[in-house]
């Protein structure tokens, strides 16, 4: 096949993938509205800053407490703190939590499960063994030992978040290419003259994408929520950083006295954010799932 | 039939490691808590000397591999040491959590299967109707709530505005007889008893956090589901089986549903474990005294031996239950095999 | 199994109650009143982890145990405070096992005459036997229990007597006003002897596993049941002897970690009590209808601001007086304890007045002079430090912290706040002492000013988290810690000692917390200086 024609080739499956995003979004009302929601949340962690109305730090102890109005659109906390421009700001910090958690897991899950699915041996018994280990903790307590132990700063949080991910990720990404590693196509392709590796990157890891990117779109969520439960037992961020899980933790005590404001606006931040994670991610499972093209 | 017997053989010599790594594991994160539990458990008023003599008497004053030794010749004895937090027996709590946990759990497992299946084989056979994305946006936002806000939430309408619900004080509300102790679950204990009172105010403190952790728990198993139910229903075979003129049902829950099975039953050992981790937080809110909370007050106070027997328990619990999930995976899709090559 | 049985057949009674109120419908929630006239059900957010103080490990909230099932020899009065709440009196000491006492000619030992009526719950009666040995236990075990009762200059197990079976003897190392007070603290509690030597083996002569499950006491309550972790219930001791029999039968301690349930748990009737409860709900539930809050400022006791003299900035006295007057005080006041407890700031005059303590210091916020004192000291370019806070107790430390970072800003401090964890909070404030600038919470037992000073202000000395060290206040503390009140030499010199510290100030005082306890439909709450809940005087209105 000449070069000319490979880069034809590609540019039609690049229209040709265009088109299938397109089409998926039009018969899918809420992936599109996924997609605009994630557009919100980006918008608001971009600019964030720039958008809230108050320096979301700054305490004003005579103005404490003060139910939503129209100066402090979401109320005030226990210390006068605009919690309007908190939530906003807060968006940056839990969006980039969440994502560099899992896309560390992701990475360090693919190359592991392939690894062990597709040569399997010595190198799959131990990892397998590795994984159980870490899985045999319940997931959120292996999360607080690692944090309690590291310390509590926001990279220990995204490292505690990615190691107790990293299973979800191999096993699935093994269990995939474990079925498939002898599979009609694979075998055609290593007869072609492919290396193992090429095989395996290219052929058979891209069967796995799909449960993987269900798999990513909750542990976004799940990122954020395991944050938020890190906060709650006293493990989140430093103050007085903006955080929705502390934030929402904070204002729990604070409900039963009936000023819901403080909780339930990060708390539908949280919502927010974790609820589009999980829409896009179904979403994406659409558009990558090359058996719904037809 | 011996190749079965076996691979399940093999299967169960695995897991030893895991319960050797496991036991490593938690001793190195224990220490590497921070703190010191000797100064912590020495009191207020505690002056250098007092602490030392905590420190010699917890053994804390001896090295390292030493102190693993010990820990280890102790595990392999079934002692689990002291919890100075509560200053019983790790093993006596934690037998007595244990029950308390796993009946939430598993209470809530049962009803978020109840729903979450059915809607997920529903959102799948009618991929892209109204129905289907309904069902997405229910149980996304289900899994979108911090289980510790629901929690509190649900508390604030149900029993503080509403007064429907009891009061969020445990596993029994204290004007009940606490049934006989047989299997620890009071569901079944009360019932074996015969003592439905009792039955019913257990299950009535069971509604309010397993509806909490049912809320969470939906999510990933309707979305598995469904995705599952949808790749199997766009499979060869099915296209096969409906070309052959077998009836939709038959389609549906003989082929496409027992093949949907295997990654659901993955997702369904997940969840589970990612329950009791939320356990934690859900125990915490309702005052459950469940093995979670336990684990959390212990790990607060670097109290090495509570956070020790909780992880090993744990990862018993988790070992077998593992073993369980692959030897069904055995029965659903013989493709897979235990034998490395 | 003995124990199971009793605790079924107690709550057989209670479980009757129910049947008698479920078949009623519309009562879905029962009332903390319906479960019987005699029964007392409180919310605490703490767990109980032993039945027994002297054990290691034993934590604070178990004190109570000690308070309300065991007996001591003495115990202090009781007063009623101007807000009418009760309160104990520590210039009253009163008799409880012992109906005697007075001290020999020399003053060098107090010979105590026990009660003759004097029965332990199970019927055997008290002898100086069992006092001696429950005392040689307190001093021998080590830990807590011998540290305090060392503050009483009581050490070593030669300095106890048993003269015969009604006469106790206490031989002092030194003339000390802390001996008989200490007496009247929870640790040198009474123990059946005979009880715990049947429970006694070689490796532990104290039998320190029997009574940390099993209590042997005297006192007006026996425990019928106890679940670490869920709750303790108490039954009435109709047979006490060092006192009035109480009037409820039973009290129901149910342990309950969210504040919020606590405070919902209260508010609807379902409990009686909430002991020790958030400044924030107690200052929103008093003045409702039906429940009483009681807040007493802790006696003995300051929050602080502490900057360690062991960092640079802080070795310098301009510096901390700087810090002293950039606090917000107010604000941190209102927002952090919502107004209850003591201002201690705003004092009058840089030289005391009288003796009391705690007091005013003497600083207010005024950044103009703090800025001064920093340009003075050649900090008035600023500098940064960590305020480190325990994150078990972010309740109250978050909010200072925020408010004292903010204008700490304003005069060019860069304050970090930073969270420890409470496993670490103890080792790194107060043993290693290597906290830069921290919050602080020391209070007495013992209410004297030289007691706080021991502890917080001597070289070396546990609750000294800043390093301080003062040659005068050194001599002073030493002088005055065992010397009579009514000692003319005693005023001044404390006068002189609260002068330097605050000249000095290196604890800047923030204000006086409070305890506070909301009840409902019961009376006879009493403060007590432990800080824990003392069943013994509760009753139903």
């Amino acid at each position: 096949m000449s070069d000319t024609a490979t880069r034809a080739e590609a540019l039609k499956q690049q229209d040709g993938a265009l088109a299938h995003i397109a089409y998926v979004l039009r018969s899918n009302p809420v992936t599109l509205l996924a997609f605009a929601m994630f557009a919100v949340l980006l918008l608001a962690a971009v600019l964030g800053p720039l958008i809230a109305p108050f320096d979301p730090l700054q305490t004003n102890a005579s103005n404490a407490l003060q139910p939503p109005s129209f100066t402090h659109w979401f109320g005030t906390d226990n210390l006068g703190r605009d919690v309007f421009s908190r939530v906003i700001v807060a968006t940056r910090l839990d969006l980039a939590i969440s994502i560099a958690a899992v896309a560390l897991s992701f990475l360090v899950g693919s190359v592991l499960g392939s690894l062990a699915g597709y040569w399997g041996g010595w190198l799959d018994a131990v990892l397998n063994r590795v994984f159980d280990t870490i899985m045999a903790f319940p997931l959120f307590v292996l999360a607080m030992g690692i944090v309690a132990a590291l310390g509590n700063t926001v990279e220990n949080i995204v490292y505690a978040t990615a190691v107790i991910n990293i299973p979800f990720y191999a096993r699935l990404v093994r269990a995939e290419v474990n079925i498939r590693r002898d599979a009609g196509f694979a075998q055609a392709a290593k007869l072609a003259g492919n290396s193992d590796v090429r095989v395996l990157a290219l052929h058979i890891f891209p069967n796995a994408l799909p449960p993987m990117m269900v798999q990513v779109s909750l542990n976004l969520g799940w990122a954020i929520l395991n944050a938020a439960g890190l906060s709650f037992i006293g493990l989140g961020v430093r103050p007085p950083t903006a955080e929705w899980g502390i934030m929402v933790a904070e204002g729990a005590n604070f409900i039963v006295s009936g000023e819901w404001w403080l909780a339930i606006f990060p708390g539908l931040a949280l919502m927010f954010a974790v609820f589009t994670f999980n829409l896009l991610g179904d979403g994406l499972r659409d558009i990558v799932d090359p058996r719904q093209r037809s | 039939m011996a190749g079965r017997l076996s691979t399940i053989g093999t299967r169960i010599a695995q897991s030893i490691p895991v319960i050797l790594g496991v036991v490593v594991v938690s001793f190195v994160l224990t220490r590497a808590l921070p703190g010191d539990p000797a100064v912590y458990f020495a009191g207020a008023a505690a002056d250098e000397a007092s602490i030392a003599e905590v420190r010699t008497a917890l053994g804390l004053d001896k090295p390292l591999p030493e102190q693993f030794l010990i820990y280890a010749r102790d595990v392999a004895t079934g002692n689990l040491g002291q919890s100075l937090s509560t200053g019983q027996p790790v093993l006596e709590d934690l037998a007595n959590r244990l029950p308390a946990s796993l009946e939430l759990t598993l209470t809530a497992l049962m009803l978020s299967c109840a729903v979450a299946i059915p809607l997920g084989v529903l959102a799948a056979t009618r991929p892209g109707s109204a129905v289907d994305h309904l069902c997405r946006v229910l149980v996304t936002a289900g899994v979108s709530l911090p289980t510790f806000f629901t929690g509190v939430v649900l508390i604030y309408i149900f029993y503080y505005l509403l007064g429907i619900a009891p009061s969020p004080l445990g596993r029994l509300d204290f004007i009940y007889i606490e049934p006989d102790r047989i299997t620890g679950f009071y569901l079944i204990d009360a019932a074996l008893a015969g003592d439905w009172e009792t039955w019913v105010g257990a299950l009535k403190q069971l509604v309010l956090p397993a509806v909490t952790l049912a809320l969470f728990t939906m999510a990933p198993l309707a979305r598995m589901t469904r995705a599952a139910m949808l790749s199997a229903l766009s499979s060869d075979y099915i296209r096969t089986a409906r070309a052959a003129g077998l009836t939709e049902d038959k389609v549906l829950f003989t082929y496409a549903f027992r093949n949907a099975l295997l990654p659901v039953i993955t997702t369904l050992g997940m969840v589970f474990s990612f329950t009791l981790g939320a356990n934690v937080l859900v125990e915490k809110v309702f005052a459950w005294p469940g093995i979670g909370s336990y684990a959390v007050e212990a790990l607060v106070v670097s109290d090495y031996a509570a956070v020790q027997g909780f992880v090993l328990a744990m990862a018993l619990l988790f070992v077998a239950l593992n073993l369980v999930i692959d030897l069904t995976y055995t029965l659903i899709d013989p493709r897979i095999g235990f034998e490395t090559k | 199994m003995t124990n199971e049985t009793s605790r079924r057949g107690f709550l057989k009674g209670a479980g009757a109650t129910v049947l008698g109120t479920s078949v009623l419908p519309f009562l879905k929630v029962l009332p903390a009143a319906a479960a019987g006239s005699d029964v007392i059900v409180a919310v605490t957010g703490q767990t109980i982890n032993s039945l027994d103080i002297h054990r290691t490990g034993t934590n604070r909230p178990s004190y109570q145990v000690a308070v309300n099932v065991y007996d001591r020899l003495v115990s202090f009065g009781t007063k009623t405070l101007e807000d009418g709440s009760l309160s104990y009196d520590y210039s009253v000491i009163e008799p409880e096992v012992a109906e005697s006492w007075e001290f020999t000619d020399d003053g060098m030992a107090i010979v105590f005459k026990l009660r003759p009526e004097g029965k332990f719950q199970d019927g055997s009666p008290i002898t100086a036997q069992d006092v001696k040995w429950s005392f040689d236990r307190a001093v021998s075990v080590g830990g807590f229990p011998t540290v305090q009762m060392k503050a009483g200059s009581l050490e070593k197990p030669e300095q106890f007597e048993a003269v015969d079976d009604l006469t106790f003897k206490i031989n002092l190392l030194r003339k000390s006003k802390l001996t008989l007070p200490d007496l009247a603290v929870p640790v040198p509690m009474i123990i059946n002897s005979k009880v715990a030597l049947e429970h006694a083996t070689e490796e532990d002569p104290w039998a320190m596993e029997y009574l940390h499950k099993t209590p042997a006491g005297s006192g007006a309550f026996k425990v019928a049941s106890w679940k670490a972790g869920e709750q303790l219930v108490y039954e009435r001791n109709d047979n006490w002897t060092s006192g009035p029999v109480p009037e409820v039968k039973r009290v129901i301690l149910r342990e309950v970690p969210s504040p919020a349930t606590r405070r919902a748990l209260l508010e609807r009737g379902d409990v009686n009590m909430s002991f020790n409860m958030p400044n924030k709900d107690a200052k929103e539930l008093s003045g409702t209808e039906d429940i009483t809050i009681a807040t007493t400022p802790i006696e003995n006791a300051i929050y602080c601001l502490c900057p360690n003299l062991s960092f640079e900035p802080f070795k310098d006295k301009r510096v901390r007086q700087a810090i002293a007057w950039s606090v917000p005080y107010e604000e941190v006041f209102q927002t952090a304890a919502y107004g209850r407890g003591a201002p201690m700031w705003g004092g009058p005059s840089a030289t005391p007045a009288d003796i009391a303590w705690p007091q005013k210091f003497p600083y207010s916020t005024d950044l103009d002079k703090a800025k001064a004192l920093l340009e003075e000291a050649g900090y008035g370019e600023g500098f940064e430090v960590p305020l480190s806070i325990s994150l078990s107790q972010t309740d109250w430390m978050e909010p200072a912290a925020l408010l004292i970072q903010e204008n700490l800003a304003k005069i060019g401090i860069k304050a970090t706040i930073e969270k420890i964890p409470g496993a670490n909070w103890r080792t790194a404030s107060l043993v290693e002492k290597r906290l830069p600038l921290h919050l602080e919470t020391f209070g007495g037992w013992l209410n004297y000013p030289c007691y706080y000073f021991f502890w917080a202000y001597l070289e070396g000395h546990l609750f000294n988290s800043s390093n301080y060290r003062n040659e005068e206040i050194e001599t002073l503390t030493g002088e005055t810690l065992h010397m009579p009140v009514d000692d003319p030499d005693y005023a001044p010199k404390i006068k002189r000692m609260i002068e330097i510290a605050w000249d000095e100030v290196p604890r800047i005082a923030l204000w006086q917390p409070a305890l506070n306890v909301g009840t409902r439909e019961i009376d006879g709450y009493e403060y007590w200086f432990h800080r824990q809940l003392d069943v013994r005087g509760l009753k139903k209105s």
